[in-house]
């Protein structure tokens, strides 16, 4: 029994190594139609990788702007310093809030004169005339409204001032950018896919004599499915190394291109390694989806011949 | 062993194939199965290989029932009949060792037993020298001997052959039946599919004779009945 299962294993594991040779064997064979597949996926991929990066550094910009769009909670002038700092405390304990830091009005002042650049203009500026204040970060603004209204019940809290419009107008970028980002690599990846699915496809039908040929002598349907298999998963494979690489090429250039131009200084790049495991992860997930699925798609239609 | 009762194959179209037909053969035979054109041929090779699941009545070949067969045990029916047809379907790209080979890599044979099997067949079709060559390089003669080697290969236990002679003159024709009948005499049944009469009548074999889907004669008297006879 054991002997028999041996042997069959034996023969199954010989039939794999046999049918990923045919798989490599059949993209080289292949020549054109395997170029032209990867040719397509790696341009997909470049463009989805290069649409994401700067998707990327712009989301991550709007979240710095956006942390500075912080919320400042003007204490009543009628607390001492002692019972303004207990604001901050009860403003802490709220929800949605980050972080929420007491500000006197003697470092209110010092920083309004220092804003404005010093000089004897500001000198001898009373620090009462300055209120005490609790400036906070939100951990969602696109809830600020809500946030404002409860944080101006606080007791001790005078007034409230938040640029809800401005915060509104974040959230808002950030939903544009998050829903065109998906839409534009799902739009590349189906094209990705239908390409690599008709070059297989197209390949088969130049081969459909042999399939024919192959069903009569007895070869199961996984026989003749496995080598173009095979062929879309390392289509896959190469397509998302080579893409992987240039869109790393590009990402540096475009980089190196912005950092030389003091106009765009403003703009804070983030380096390419640091988007290494997404991008990599990324581009694995997609160019072997596309390979993999996209040779299953196009073989299903031709084994009922 | 083939064993038909009461076959009858209606296409979608409505077209009477095969009209009721029943017919046995048993393991080791020989025979030709004649008819004219559009007589039911076609239908009874494709009904044998599981291409076409029977209208009616009930197919058993080599043990399997083929008006009941699963998809996934086609394949290993297939590989109990070895099939050849008249315009060889050999692999072009592949060499005269390579496409029968590529029959024993079907069903997983090593490459040791490949290198054994394939020469010893190879030699039984008399292609010892041309295991090299590509199929077109090699005369139809020579290409149909290919085509029997390949069937032979994995050792079925039943050869059909649709027209075997179709493409070659009448000297290579009789060369192909003579080695068909030593294949046979090897233990292995053999169905000869053909409409050429002379051939038929060259060898003393049994003789199913169908016309409009219905078996007309079946007779060991090794004559090819028609309506001209």
């Amino acid at each position: 029994m054991t002997e028999w299962m041996g042997t069959i294993s034996m023969k199954r594991i010989r039939k794999l190594g046999y049918l990923f040779k045919e798989g490599v064997h059949n993209m080289f064979s292949h020549g054109f139609m395997s170029f032209a597949a990867i040719a397509v996926t790696v341009a997909c991929l470049v463009i989805i990788g290069c649409f994401s990066a700067i998707l990327y550094n712009l989301s991550r910009m709007v979240n710095t702007l956006e942390r500075e769009n912080r919320v400042i909670a003007y204490i009543d002038e009628s607390y001492d310093s002692q019972t303004a700092k207990t604001v901050e405390t009860a403003i802490r304990r709220l929800d949605n809030i980050q972080e929420a830091k007491f500000v006197s009005r003697e470092e209110a002042g010092a920083r309004f004169i220092e804003q404005q650049g010093g000089g004897e203009a500001y000198e001898g500026i009373d620090a009462n005339t300055f209120l005490d204040r609790v400036v906070i970060t939100l951990e969602d603004n696109a809830k600020m409204d809500e946030t404002v209204q409860v944080i101006s019940q606080v007791q001790g809290v005078d007034h409230v001032n938040a640029r809800t419009e401005l915060a509104k107008g974040f959230t808002t970028i950030q939903r544009v950018l998050n829903i065109a980002s998906a839409a534009i690599i799902l739009v590349l990846l189906i094209v990705s896919l239908f390409m690599i699915s008709n070059t297989i496809k197209l390949a088969m039908y130049d081969r459909r004599d042999e399939i024919g040929i192959m069903k009569m002598i007895g070869a199961t349907n996984r026989f003749i499915r496995f080598p173009y298999f095979v062929e879309g998963f390392l289509i896959g494979v190469i397509s998302c190394a080579l893409a992987f690489f240039i869109t790393w090429g590009i990402y540096d250039l475009i980089a190196a291109q912005i950092q030389r131009v003091d106009a765009l200084q403003l703009f804070d790049i983030v380096p390419f390694l640091n988007l290494l495991l997404p991008m990599v992860a990324t581009f694995g997930v997609a160019g072997l989806f596309v390979g993999v699925f996209g040779s299953v798609m196009s073989i299903r239609k031709f084994m009922d011949v | 062993m083939i064993d038909f009762q009461n076959v009858t194959m209606v296409y979608d179209a409505g077209n009477r194939a095969l009209d009721s037909i029943s017919l046995h053969i048993d393991d080791g035979e020989f025979v030709f199965l004649v008819g004219p054109s559009g007589s039911g041929k076609s239908t009874i090779i494709r009904l044998l290989t599981a291409e076409l699941v029977p209208t009616s009545g009930s197919i058993n070949v080599n043990g399997y029932q083929l008006e009941k067969i699963k998809n996934r045990s086609i394949p290993y029916l297939r590989r109990t009949v070895g099939v050849i047809f008249q315009d060889f379907r050999l692999i072009e790209n592949k060499t005269v060792f390579e496409n029968v080979a590529f029959s024993m890599r079907v069903i997983g044979a090593s490459s040791k037993q490949i290198k054994k099997r394939v020469p010893y067949v190879l030699d039984l079709v008399g292609l010892e020298n041309r295991g090299r060559r590509y199929p077109n390089e090699l005369s139809g003669g020579e290409q149909q001997r290919v085509a029997i080697a390949r069937a032979l290969v994995n050792n079925p236990s039943m050869i059909i052959a649709d027209e075997p002679t179709g493409n070659l003159d009448p000297v290579r024709s009789y060369e192909i039946m003579m080695l068909l009948e030593r294949i046979n005499a090897l233990g292995t049944t053999v169905m000869v599919v053909t409409h050429e009469r002379e051939l038929v009548n060259r060898f003393t074999k049994r003789v199913i004779a169908i016309d409009e889907g219905r078996v007309i004669n079946d007779g060991m008297d090794g004559y090819y009945i028609n309506e001209e006879n």
